[in-house]
């Protein structure tokens, strides 16, 4: 049961982030084939309306730890196009002054306290920053992604268990995108994946990581009891990446058939599943999401440009940051 | 001046930064009602409550990954982990999380934390709760690593180590707890990076770390019976390291012997000993010595565990062979 159209802006900025996202994964894997990209990065492409579902359900003071496949996180919390290009690139403006790249940007004024590029690395800092809130009274809420792949880390059970037991306000967002690397998640998960956090008596739901709206609906739901105390909370979020493992995975037939993908893309892309709505319900004409679209594929491709022109870190920049300087 | 013991300044450490700063917490296994099995955080409970004196289940990496997230959104944790052989057991939440986040960050983040743990043999406790494993943390960029050897140490260099902006770790001796030494009542700090010449002497140079630098000061009784001037520097944080002073008095004295009990090969003594010759080589009138526990894990039975540990004779022998030319083959 979707929701009527009491929040026409709330749907056309979902839509728009959503685009946003494959606007710049688009850019970011082009970036990887013309050579211009140093090193690899992890394509969000497919899975957008996970993070847009969830993190449009946040305040900016609300916290979110994020993954390897980490762009769209990225920018559903808000972070800026151009500072993102030039950290993919290296150079000195981007978020971590080219210190950190694709897997481990941190845009902490937007509450994303950073990519992780260790599978699963991320889940006690989530879970921490929660304890944090809970004992300095603050009531926002952290969000901690990770994928079906990282269920099989130990750290999982260890941080959930402590979150159960002292009703942390965290939300664990699970996105089981069917593989984990190159290996399907059948071959790697034992039993239903919430079944586990329903072991530590944590409330969990399962959810069509394709449809942003009912996503969105749950996110709600669940980050406003959460920040009542009612918390922690674990999805299952049930969707699919449309690239490789990384950009450089191209080759992909032993692990998955290019039928499969192309089913994904044609009948379950969450953009098309939100325009197709909008249009339906006279929200936007399809002449209208085109102009949205074209308009953030532009300002994409300036943010490209803007980065590859941008300088990198001076040398000297090597050895700063090691140690913190006192307060 | 009082006499306290390395367990009650630990303890007044905590208690009094406790009470200067409500962002802070203590963490980990026992260390409420409990106390911890050492006893050290006994108490504080009763002042700070379970809020911010938190019992946690027997899962380290999940603990130590949860005070790195704390200490990036505003709180300063310190974590109790109950023996230093856990570390391997939160290695990744310590290493790639919180020793990196402010770099890769660009800055962005900071992770003030404190990991309170300790090293040591000879308490009859076999292989995994007996081992010496600060080289491990010291060679991570981004930790700053503290060992105290003694009360007045310990609450200083804990002190600062709670104030300062990045993780810290802080590696007591657990043979120490009990012993005592003089602690003025009155508030002080021992910043990091600034040795303590414990003895001055003409020489030879013992650089001592944690209750190695107990172990010089026998070593230096027994020697000055035989007319040699040991002189003991405690480097007090070997992340930073002082290595002015080192360098400075291994100039004066011309000879050095590096003694810690991380296992000899690859360890702390090694670097402080390559330090030594890179810098100050054609002051030196004999090989830079190394001392370190055995390498070999640490035996449970008395009489193989202490031959495993630098002693005050071993020392005082080496000293002694250096300081009277007989090094020509080595030792």
């Amino acid at each position: 049961m979707r929701p009527k159209k009491t929040n026409i802006e709330d749907y056309l900025r979902m839509y728009r982030q959503m685009v946003k996202i494959r606007a710049f994964e688009d850019n970011a894997n082009k970036l990887y084939l013309d050579a211009k990209m140093p090193g690899l990065t992890h394509m969000y492409s497919g899975e957008e309306a996970v993070a847009v579902g969830i993190c449009e359900a946040l305040l900016v003071t609300d916290k979110i730890t994020s993954t390897h496949r980490g762009h769209g996180h990225c920018v559903a919390k808000g972070a800026d196009f151009k500072q993102m290009f030039c950290e993919l690139l290296g150079k000195e403006e981007g978020y971590c002054r080219g210190k950190g790249g694709s897997m481990h940007i941190a845009d902490q004024s937007n509450g994303n306290l950073g990519a992780n590029a260790i599978v699963g690395g991320s889940m006690g800092i989530a879970t921490g920053s929660a304890l944090r809130a809970k004992l300095l009274k603050s009531d926002d809420v952290t969000v901690c992604f990770f994928g079906d792949g990282a269920t099989a880390q130990g750290l999982l059970y260890e941080v959930m268990n402590m979150a159960a037991l002292w009703k942390l306000p965290v939300i664990y967002a699970c996105e089981n995108n069917g593989y984990s690397e190159y290996t399907t998640t059948e071959e790697i998960v034992a039993g239903k994946i919430t079944a586990r956090a329903e072991a530590f008596g944590i409330e969990a739901y399962q959810v069509d990581g394709q449809d942003v709206l009912a996503v969105n609906a749950l996110a709600q739901k669940l980050v406003q009891r959460a920040r009542k105390g009612e918390g922690p909370f674990f999805i299952e979020l049930m969707t699919y990446r449309y690239h490789g493992h990384h950009v450089g995975d191209i080759n992909r037939a032993y692990y998955r058939t290019k039928e499969e993908e192309l089913e994904w893309k044609e009948n379950r892309d969450p953009i098309k599943i939100m325009g197709q709505w909008l249009a339906s319900e006279g929200i936007a004409s399809e002449s209208e999401l085109k102009v949205i679209s074209d308009t953030i594929y532009i300002e994409a491709n300036e943010a490209v440009e803007y980065a590859l022109a941008a300088a990198y870190p001076d040398v000297s920049e090597v050895k700063m940051h090691v140690y913190a300087k006192a307060s | 001046m009082r006499q306290i013991t390395l367990s009650q300044a630990v303890n007044e450490a905590i208690a009094e930064e406790m009470r200067r700063d409500p962002t802070i917490f203590l963490i980990g296994e026992d260390v409420a009602e409990a106390g911890t099995p050492f006893k050290v955080t006994a108490g504080l409970v009763e002042e700070f409550g379970t809020e911010r004196v938190i019992d946690t289940p027997i899962s380290e990496p999940g603990f130590m990954g949860m005070a790195v997230g704390a200490a990036m959104t505003g709180s300063r944790p310190i974590v109790d982990l109950m023996f230093g052989d856990f570390l391997f057991l939160i290695m990744d939440q310590l290493c790639n999380q919180a020793a990196k986040a402010h770099y890769m960050s660009g800055g962005k983040l900071n992770v003030p934390l404190v990991l309170r743990t300790n090293l040591g043999a000879t308490r009859r406790s076999a292989a995994q709760h007996s081992q010496s494993l600060h080289a491990l943390v010291a060679h991570i960029p981004g930790l700053k690593v503290a060992l105290p050897s003694s009360a007045y140490e310990a609450k200083g260099l804990l002190k600062t180590a709670i104030r300062d902006n990045n993780p810290v770790v802080i590696i007591e001796d657990k043979l120490m707890y009990q012993d005592k030494a003089s602690v003025p009542e009155e508030e002080y700090l021992i910043p990091f990076g600034k040795a303590n010449i414990v003895r001055e002497g003409r020489d030879v140079t013992l650089v001592a770390t944690s209750s190695m630098r107990q172990v010089c000061e026998k070593a230096a009784d027994l020697l000055s019976e035989d007319g040699i001037s040991a002189e003991i520097i405690d480097p007090r944080t070997i992340v930073p390291l002082d290595e002015t002073t080192i360098l400075s008095s291994v100039k004066k004295t011309s000879r050095a012997i590096v003694v810690d009990e991380g296992h000899q090969s690859y360890g702390v003594a090694a670097e402080i000993a390559s330090i030594i010759s890179e810098k100050a080589f054609y002051h030196l009138d004999a090989p830079v010595i190394r001392m370190g526990a055995m390498d070999v894990p640490v035996p449970f039975s008395p009489v193989l565990e202490d031959l495993t540990v630098p002693t005050p004779e071993l020392v005082a022998q080496n000293a002694s062979k250096i300081v009277f030319g007989e090094m020509i083959h080595g030792l």
